[in-house]
């Protein structure tokens, strides 16, 4: 690969990398996307500051309730860790969804939202499970939820000189049941459709449900008329596919080589069928 | 000297591991890319980014000013250098002048326009993006069948109805054939581009010296000697000054049987600048610039009686050629004319193949090469009648085989199949699959609504190309067998391998032959200025024929063996076996050590004797061999996505001979799993403006080993006649076998709605979309 020419700084402290950062580099992480970009010249950084030597962006750790996960933890860390899978097992799930064994051990968790590829697999489960993303700046840190925080396809609320510093997951409750299921597209891993459910139950009704859909449109989306569909209902086979058929609506779903609008909605809806009935069994 | 008799333990047949793995899997081999030189330069090619348009201008100044170049050429600098050759011939074939830049106008993405040479890599790679190609942008055609509407755009304005070649071939009756048949099917089969997608991506270093009036051009290559002979006269230089080595070459499926603009304009730059110069494809300008395969139009109309017998076949074949012809484009669908009777006995043929110019990467031979397309063709027809006539396809197939009796089999297409029982690996598999158990379970999984399909292929392959008249540049191989002084051997083969493992089986066929230890044995192979002279890798022939070129030089190297032995024991009577000469009165023996001692040092040889221990042996085939096998796929849809699982997948092949199985096993593997690719996976799609879509592997879908379902491989093993070895070639069978087989096991699973034919590749949506409108 024979990208522009640029410069390479690894700062070994996050404050270091902001600093850099501030004078107009662009952050590295995996560099599963940003490097393909930069082989075809399509992305041109004049100068990349690589994140992978900060040791404290690398963690998983629970507090008050919460999973935070840094923002330089690689996808087979959250697939594999005893904590996540314990704990938060929708977003193991979906970190287990990406792509390749390849992928999974160099991309990154702050990679994959900052990017918000709107077919990247974590925006479906981020949303299901109303994340908090932490971003730190200039002037300090902030954090936004999840639905402010993807903005569009490839764009985020991330303004320019900030980074993610972590994703913050509740701890799933007692009752709780998830799901993640995607239909990859073939060439790429990448998710022609995918869809996250988190339900609970209680007293034979679903007391709670989330929807976090990828690949039909711009960006990771909830579906809040297929969740208050099922929200109250006894999650029956009919209720569920009541709730399904919901999930695409008002939808500008995508179209491209591998899947039509028509296909991408009608898959959204199979999908979050299947997915909402293998969560409902779990709650 | 010794009296023992050493029985050695015969390796042909055995699964012995390859030999060139090591260095395969350990990433320690030297492909053209890992060879570095003194005042080595690098090579950038600006190429164009329109399919069609006029280059008004180009302006090298900034490039040629920027860090690190010396050089910056243009079409008008090597303008004079010969054009990229066509080796097909056809009567009226339109061949354009393919010069190596483009001119004045461009054909396609990704054309030639100007090579930028650099003291590095980067260097050259930034400067190309500094040359101004100013471009008059012109309508493009991507499509074959739109090409040869009327108003399409002409690719080349000299031609402007787009027509490459009109190809007719004709055997038996066939007006009465179909005039006298009970039932006649039709369908529009298509065989989508493919890109060929060799692991290593092409690579030139050329290397002039000028004060030796010597080239040295490295070239991933599966044809040097070729190279040497057509490059060598595209740049004016006599093909005894120039040198080719094919170092190892990372796969090349066809896709390297081809001389290419670069391996020109490499030499041309070297000369100009007096240094080595490298370039490296990049995979972008391999999706672009190295040949596809397939791209075909086919139109079947099949003739038979309400029995199932066929009586004759019709196809109306639309060729996409691309922009250019590129060494054997316009040959590769005649092959597809040739295999269209596929195993049946049908006597009445009819062809007629259209060549079509799009704004294209030129299509040439890709594994398989015509082969499969025409038994994807055959194979799905042969599907189609027995559907329209409620036959069995295994039963519609039994009864229209060639029977064994009637080997040599002259078919309807001019060729004669060798030898055969294509019934057996049919019957071979339909019972390790259980095929009437399979049938009901197909019955009963409908009854739930549940879809599951089998598919059967059976297929014949044109192997070990092949006779000289038949192929364009001589289809004979040479094999040298030289004993050196030590005993070691050594075997130069002109089949050059990259990949296929002949390495280890030339060496399997010499230890037997010879006697001697396997490690003693070194195959070389690859460099003209090693190896007498050689055709090739390509259309499963180097063991065919390569193996047998060898075969006969060492029958040749055991006379002169022999020879020495009996002036050795002071005898006439003498005989070679295991490696020794014996005498076979007294039983004495010389070994193969001291024989090729004694024959290099000619200390005591009578006078006239020829010392030394070479042998070089040019073979001629008398005819192709006629590989056949059948393929079992068993799928599953999921009515509610279209998504296909391959349940199981069965190859029983016949490729005659085996010398090594794991070898064998192998090609099968990897054939089958490109022509999965083929079935459900890849395309090669352009738009309308003939930009590639596909031009990434994030949207051409490359068969991966987690898509792959356990493949089985079986054989029955029918020697043939054709050559002393009895083998025929596995080279491109599974690619064959496995398209229609996956196709005709999912329009199986779709049949009861009404589903008779799906073109590749299959994805779920469109299958989906039949499950829901069958339902409607
Ligand atoms: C073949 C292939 C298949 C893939 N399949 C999938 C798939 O199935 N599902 C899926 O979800 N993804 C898939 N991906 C994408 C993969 O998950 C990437 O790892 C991810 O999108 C980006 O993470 P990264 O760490 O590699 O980021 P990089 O590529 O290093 O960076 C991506 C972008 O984010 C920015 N960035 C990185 N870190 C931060 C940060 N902490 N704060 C702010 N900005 C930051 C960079 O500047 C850049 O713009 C695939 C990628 C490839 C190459």
């Amino acid at each position: 690969m024979i990208p522009q020419t640029f410069e390479y700084t690894a700062p070994k402290t996050l404050d270091e990398a902001m600093a850099l950062l501030a004078s107009g580099g662009k952050p590295l992480a995996g560099g599963m996307s940003l490097i393909p970009m930069m082989k075809l010249r399509l992305a041109t950084p004049e100068h990349l500051v690589d994140l992978g030597r900060i040791k404290d962006l690398d963690y998983i750790r629970e507090a008050a309730g919460e999973l935070h996960i840094g923002a330089t933890t690689t996808h087979y860390s959250v697939e594999s860790s005893a904590l996540v899978r314990g704990k938060c097992p929708l977003l193991s799930a979906a970190a287990g969804a990406i792509g390749d064994p390849q992928i999974r051990n160099v991309g990154t968790m702050g990679g994959s939202v900052a990017h918000a590829d709107p077919a990247a697999d974590y925006p479906a489960a981020l949303q299901a499970l109303e994340a908090k993303i932490v971003i730190r700046g200039a002037k300090g840190e902030r954090t936004v939820s999840a639905a402010d925080f993807f903005v569009d396809a490839f764009t985020t609320s991330l303004e320019s000189g900030e980074v993610v510093r972590e994703v913050v997951v509740p701890v799933e409750q007692a009752g709780t049941g998830t799901s993640y299921l995607k239909m990859p597209q073939p060439a790429s891993g990448f998710a022609i459709v995918g869809v996250a459910v988190r339900v609970q139950r209680s007293g034979g009704k679903i007391t709670l449900a989330r929807i976090g859909v990828t690949g039909l449109s711009n960006i990771g989306y909830r579906a809040w008329a297929a969740e208050k569909a099922l929200e109250g209902s006894a999650g029956s086979a009919d209720d569920i596919t009541k709730a399904a058929a919901l999930v695409a609506q008002g939808i500008d779903a995508n179209s491209d080589l591998h899947a039509s609008a028509d296909y991408r909605r009608h898959l959204a809806s199979v999908y979050a069928a299947r997915a909402i009935t293998a969560a409902a069994s779990k709650a | 000297m010794a009296t023992t008799i050493i029985q050695t333990e015969k390796l042909v047949g055995k699964r012995i591991r390859r030999r060139e793995d090591p260095r395969l899997i350990t990433g320690t081999a030297t492909y053209v890319d890992d060879m570095q030189m003194p005042g080595m330069h690098h090579a950038a090619i600006v190429r164009s980014p329109h399919a069609a348009a006029k280059i008004r201008s180009i302006s090298i100044k900034a490039a040629a000013e920027a860090p690190g170049v010396v050089a910056v050429f243009t079409g008008k600098d090597t303008e004079k250098v010969g054009p990229v050759p066509c080796g097909a011939s056809l009567p009226g074939l339109r061949v354009p002048h393919h010069y190596i830049l483009a001119i004045d106008r461009v054909y396609l993405v990704g054309h030639p326009v100007a090579v930028v040479v650099a003291t590095d890599r980067y260097l050259a790679r930034d400067a190309a993006d500094l040359v101004e190609v100013d471009w008059e942008v012109l309508p493009a055609v991507a499509d074959p069948e739109k090409a040869i509407a009327p108003g399409a755009p002409p690719v080349h304005p000299q031609w402007p109805d787009n027509v490459a070649f009109v190809y007719n071939q004709e055997g038996g009756d066939v007006d009465k054939a179909f005039a006298e048949a009970e039932v006649i099917v039709k369908q529009r089969i298509t065989s989508q581009r493919l890109i060929p997608s060799a692991m290593e991506t092409r690579g030139v270093l050329a290397e002039w010296r000028g004060a030796d009036r010597q080239m040295t051009l490295y070239t991933s290559t599966q044809v040097p000697h070729l190279v040497r002979t057509l490059v060598a006269g595209m740049l004016g230089l006599e093909e005894n000054r120039m040198r080719v080595v094919a170092p190892e070459v990372g796969g090349g499926f066809g896709s390297k049987l081809n001389i290419y603009p670069e391996e020109a304009l490499m030499g041309f730059v070297s000369m100009k600048i007096g240094k080595p110069v490298k370039w490296i494809e990049s995979r972008r300008e391999n999706f672009l610039c190295t040949i596809h395969g397939r791209g075909h139009v086919d139109y079947f109309e099949v003739a038979a009686k309400k029995d199932g017998t066929i009586l004759g076949i019709k196809l109306k074949l639309i060729q996409d050629q691309g922009a250019y012809h590129q060494l054997l484009g316009p040959a590769i669908p005649t092959l597809s004319v040739l295999m269209m009777p596929g195993l049946y006995r049908t006597k009445n043929i009819r062809a007629e193949v259209i060549g079509v110019f799009t704004n294209c990467t030129p299509t040439d031979a890709y594994r398989g090469a015509g082969r499969p397309e025409a038994t994807h063709g055959i194979e799905r027809m042969v599907d189609i009648l027995a559907d329209e006539l409620g036959i069995d396809p295994a039963e519609i197939r039994l009864k229209n085989f060639v029977h064994n009796e009637e080997f040599p089999f002259p078919t309807a297409t001019g060729l004669t199949y060798d030898s055969g029982d294509y019934a057996a690996p049919l019957q071979k598999a339909m019972g390790i699959v259980d095929y009437t158990k399979l049938r009901a379970e197909q019955a009963a999984a409908r009854k739930q609504g549940k879809l599951m399909g089998i598919g059967i292929c059976t297929y014949g392959e044109i192997c070990g190309f092949g006779p000289s008249p038949a192929t364009p540049a001589g289809g004979w191989e040479c094999g040298t067998v030289r004993v050196e002084p030590s005993g070691k051997v050594t075997l130069l083969t002109g089949s050059c391998h990259h990949g296929q493992g002949e390495e280890t089986t030339f060496a399997q066929l010499a230890a037997d032959e010879l006697g001697v230890d396997i490690d003693d044995i070194l195959v070389l192979r690859g460099d003209t200025a090693i190896v007498p002279y050689g055709i090739g890798t390509f259309g499963s022939r180097a063991t065919a024929i390569g193996g047998t070129a060898l075969y006969y030089a060492m029958q040749d190297l055991k006379v002169k063996m022999k020879k020495f032995g009996a002036i050795m024991l002071d005898s006439h009577d003498v005989s070679y076996a295991n490696g020794q000469v014996v005498c076979n009165k007294m039983g004495k023996s010389v070994s193969f050590k001291e024989i090729a001692a004694a024959s290099y040092r000619a200390m005591k040889l009578p006078p006239n004797t020829e010392p030394g221990l070479v042998s070089t042996h040019f073979w001629e085939p008398p005819n192709f061999t006629f590989g056949f096998g059948a393929h079992i796929a068993v799928t599953e849809i999921d009515p509610e996505t279209g998504q296909i699982t391959v349940r199981r997948y069965l190859a029983v092949d016949d490729c005659g001979n085996i010398i090594n199985p794991l070898i064998v096993d192998g090609q099968v593997h990897g054939g089958v799993a490109q022509g999965m690719g083929q079935a459900l996976w890849e395309q090669a799609v352009y738009d309308d403006n003939g930009q590639l879509v596909t031009g990434e592997y994030t949207d051409y879908t490359m068969p991966r080993a987690h898509m792959m379902p356990w493949i089985e491989s079986q054989h029955t093993t029918t020697p043939s006649p054709v050559n002393p070895l009895g083998v025929k070639g596995v080279g491109e069978a599974g690619t064959i076998g496995a398209s229609p087989s996956l196709v005709n096991s999912v329009v199986d699973a779709l049949s009861h709605l009404g589903v008779r034919h799906i073109d590749m590749p299959l994805t779920p949506e469109k299958i989906w979309k039949l499950v829901a409108g069958g339902k409607n």
